[in-house]
């Protein structure tokens, strides 16, 4: 059990930042419910995947080390998405053991969690289930386990049983549901069509879990697989799991119709 | 073999639109990785086997040397005889001479993607030397003039159909779809190729150290028919696939055969201890190891060294999404799927063998699956590093990395380029909610739509409310 009060770095990534900072702030909610002291560090901008996942080293350190100074001095750092978490985790890696930033990037990897495995594992459900309890979500959801939280980070259980202190929800899995959905960051611009057909299997498995809410913990994901669920004149709504956790499902799900946000505020 | 590995996206394009391979890659799922699945959760113990192969296999790969020269001495010790071959060539040479030495009209194989990966099959033929294929699948393939399109399962892409059309046409017998009778077909007339052949020529899934033996395991009993018929026996096998002793020989059987088809044990596991002793009832009178490089040695003692782990087991390509979408003959060489991925660029050269490292989502199946724990995505991303360095990766990806990470390096910029960008995605979409079409992003668009953003960037909202003193 950590402090009553711990001091926490929100890492927003780039995806909630531009496409739906609603993520950010229902993160932000939660955390705050959990007891934590939330911080968004002004330097952050993205974890360096990109450069990392196109051969490009120097400029994922580079990135790294930004990162690395953002972030210096939290007692945790957490973010909505296990890929951008777990890119922070391979930071070690970049640096040669006697560089200093290398024992700053361990540090920082020690202390990076993904939201749902924060709330659960680090600050114990305990510290949130009054909150839960008090929420309601009637529909029948179906979790998508990203590759990088879940082969990376462990998150699997952590975003479920959190699920399940939400009255009304239920949760039928669908088939396959461990298997990627051909996002991959810059693989489905650079291979769209196996992408594609990856994001179709996704979008069947969906559609015959009989659900009619997608969940997940990564929005790059869910945005390939409500993109595509989309296209494919389905009505089934994909929202990342800490809208539902935050009760902030009253905004539009990813990619409804037209939302200002600055209204809602 | 020839080399289509730059065309991966066009041979990918053309799977994808192949009915009937789709419809035979369908089979895929059931057929290994449900398999696995159960034959693993029988084994409490497995995740703890994994981790002594890997162990293991790292032992040997920073001994490689001694256990190789151990190999050899045993080997000679038993009568038979080892060649070493720096490169395919040398090799195909090799194997050439001793046939030749045999006069060998027609020569059996087992199953070897060693044979492969040097193209012995054209190589032989070329010479005057038939080589006939005794394992069913790689006997199917040959009718057709086909290549393997899985490591364990070569006919993985074709359907019954596909066989009893090829049986039919070079057996001269009635067309049958029964794979009874196929089989019966096979049987039969591969019996007399095995009694005819002067020389058998194998792979090897070990060579172990202390005994000087060689094992194979099939499920066909085909490379038994191989070893022991002809006079001469060849095993053509590559460096890595040393282990210290029998014991260690056993722990990799228990995971191969998990991983691979999900059984407990393979149906025929068949050591080779060199030629014919006196009393035997049989064997053959000369026995051969040809031990391949062709590019393995260069991995010792660098990141690839881990790859070396490899037992050819094919759990990565069964469970790999990417696999499954476009089959095994869309990689254009010999070693498809994840494993390939990353050998194909050291044997064939980086320049053509490219596109395999980046067509991969690095959804890390295929590490979770590898029963030597072989970390997969970080060597496929070592060879986009080796690309990136080289100045070989497209300019698209050059230019995008270099313009996004200006940008990324410089927080201040950073967040007005991306106000501007999500303004401008946001009006784009209109009142819709999503996009359908966008100039450059056609990648994304053309397939599926884009969800708008919501208006403002989650940086600025945070902004504004922190001056406004309000909470979220």
């Amino acid at each position: 059990m950590p402090n009553t009060s711990p001091r926490v770095g929100l890492f927003v990534t780039c995806l909630a930042d531009m496409f739906r900072p609603t993520v950010a702030f229902a993160t932000v909610k939660l955390l705050e419910q959990a007891g934590c002291t939330v911080e968004v560090p002004e330097r952050q901008t993205c974890c360096g995947q990109p450069a990392f996942n196109s051969g490009d080293r120097k400029t994922t350190a580079d990135i790294a080390r930004q990162t690395i100074d953002a972030f210096d001095g939290y007692e945790y750092v957490v973010g909505p998405s296990g890929s951008c978490i777990g890119m922070l985790h391979q930071y070690p890696d970049l640096f040669i053991s006697t560089d200093p930033y290398f024992a700053r990037a361990t540090e920082l990897a020690a202390k990076s969690h993904e939201i749902t495995s924060f709330l659960f594992d680090v600050m114990g459900l305990e510290t949130l289930q009054e909150k839960l309890n008090q929420l309601r979500f009637d529909g029948t959801v179906t979790y998508h386990d990203s590759c990088a939280g879940l082969r990376e980070l462990g998150v699997k259980d952590q975003p479920r049983k959190l699920l399940q202190q939400v009255e009304g929800l239920s949760i039928n899995e669908m088939e396959e549901a461990e298997t990627c959905c051909g996002f991959g960051g810059t693989f489905c611009v650079k291979y769209p069509e196996i992408s594609n057909r990856m994001v179709s299997n996704k979008t069947d498995n969906i559609s015959n879990s009989g659900a009619n809410t997608l969940l997940g913990g990564d929005l790059g994901c869910l945005l390939n697989m409500a993109g595509k669920l989309k296209r494919e004149g389905k009505s089934i709504e994909a929202r990342h799991v800490v809208e539902v956790l935050a009760g902030m499902t009253d905004i539009p799900a990813i990619g409804e119709a037209d939302y200002d946000l600055a209204s809602q505020l | 073999m020839q080399i289509n590995t730059p065309f991966f996206k066009e041979r990918a394009h053309d799977a994808m639109e192949d009915k009937n391979l789709q419809r035979a890659l369908g089979n895929l799922k059931a057929g290994f990785p449900e398999k696995r699945a159960i034959a693993v959760s029988r084994m409490p113990e497995f995740e703890e086997l994994r981790n002594q192969g890997r162990d293991l296999k790292n032992h040997v790969m920073e001994n490689l040397d001694l256990y190789l020269e151990q190999f050899e001495a045993k080997v000679i010790e038993n009568g038979g005889h080892v060649h070493w071959a720096r490169t395919s060539e040398d090799a195909n040479k090799i194997i050439l001479d001793i046939c030749k030495q045999e006069n060998a009209k027609t020569v059996t194989k087992g199953k070897s993607m060693v044979t492969e990966e040097i193209g012995l099959n054209d190589y032989l033929e070329q010479n005057g030397v038939q080589p006939v294929e005794t394992d069913l699948g790689e006997y199917i393939l040959q009718l057709r003039g086909d290549h393997p399109s899985h490591i364990i399962a070569p006919a993985i892409h074709l359907n019954l159909d596909d066989v009893a059309e090829a049986f039919h046409e070079h057996h001269k017998r009635p067309k049958s779809d029964d794979p009874a009778v196929l089989m019966q077909e096979a049987r039969e007339v591969l019996r007399d190729k095995f009694v005819a052949a002067d020389v058998g020529i194998t792979g090897a899934n070990f060579c172990v150290a202390e005994t000087g033996s060689t094992i194979i395991v099939t499920n066909e009993g085909n490379g038994d028919l191989t070893q022991t018929l002809p006079k001469t026996h060849i095993v053509v096998t590559s460096i890595e696939k040393v282990v210290p002793t029998l014991e260690d020989m056993t722990l990799f059987l228990r995971l191969l055969a998990r991983s691979a088809t999900g059984q407990e044990f393979t149906v025929y596991n068949t050591l080779s201890s060199g030629p014919r002793r006196e009393g035997d009832q049989d064997g053959p009178e000369n026995f051969h190891v040809v031990l391949v490089d062709n590019g393995r040695s260069e991995m010792v003692g660098t990141e690839l060294q881990d790859m070396l782990r490899c037992i050819r087991c094919s759990a990565c390509m069964n469970h790999c999404p990417v696999y499954g979408a476009v089959g095994g003959h869309s990689y254009g060489w010999v070693y498809p799927g994840p494993m390939g991925s990353v050998l194909t660029p050291q044997m064939i050269g980086i320049e053509k063998g490219g596109m395999l490292p980046n067509a991969s989502t690095f959804c890390g199946k295929c590490e979770s699956v590898c029963p030597v724990k072989i970390p997969l995505p970080k060597l496929m991303r070592h060879w986009r590093e080796d690309e990136f360095e080289k100045h070989l990766s497209p300019k698209a990806v050059r230019y995008g990395i270099a313009g996004w990470a200006f940008l990324a390096k410089r927080p201040v910029l950073y967040k007005t380029y991306t106000r501007m960008a999500t303004w401008f995605m946001k009006r784009w979409a209109g009142k819709k909610g999503k996009i359908e079409k966008m100039p450059l992003a056609g990648g994304w668009t053309d397939w599926r739509d884009m969800p708008a953003p919501q208006g403002k960037t989650f940086m600025q909202s945070w902004k504004e409310q922190q001056k406004a003193g309000e909470q979220p």
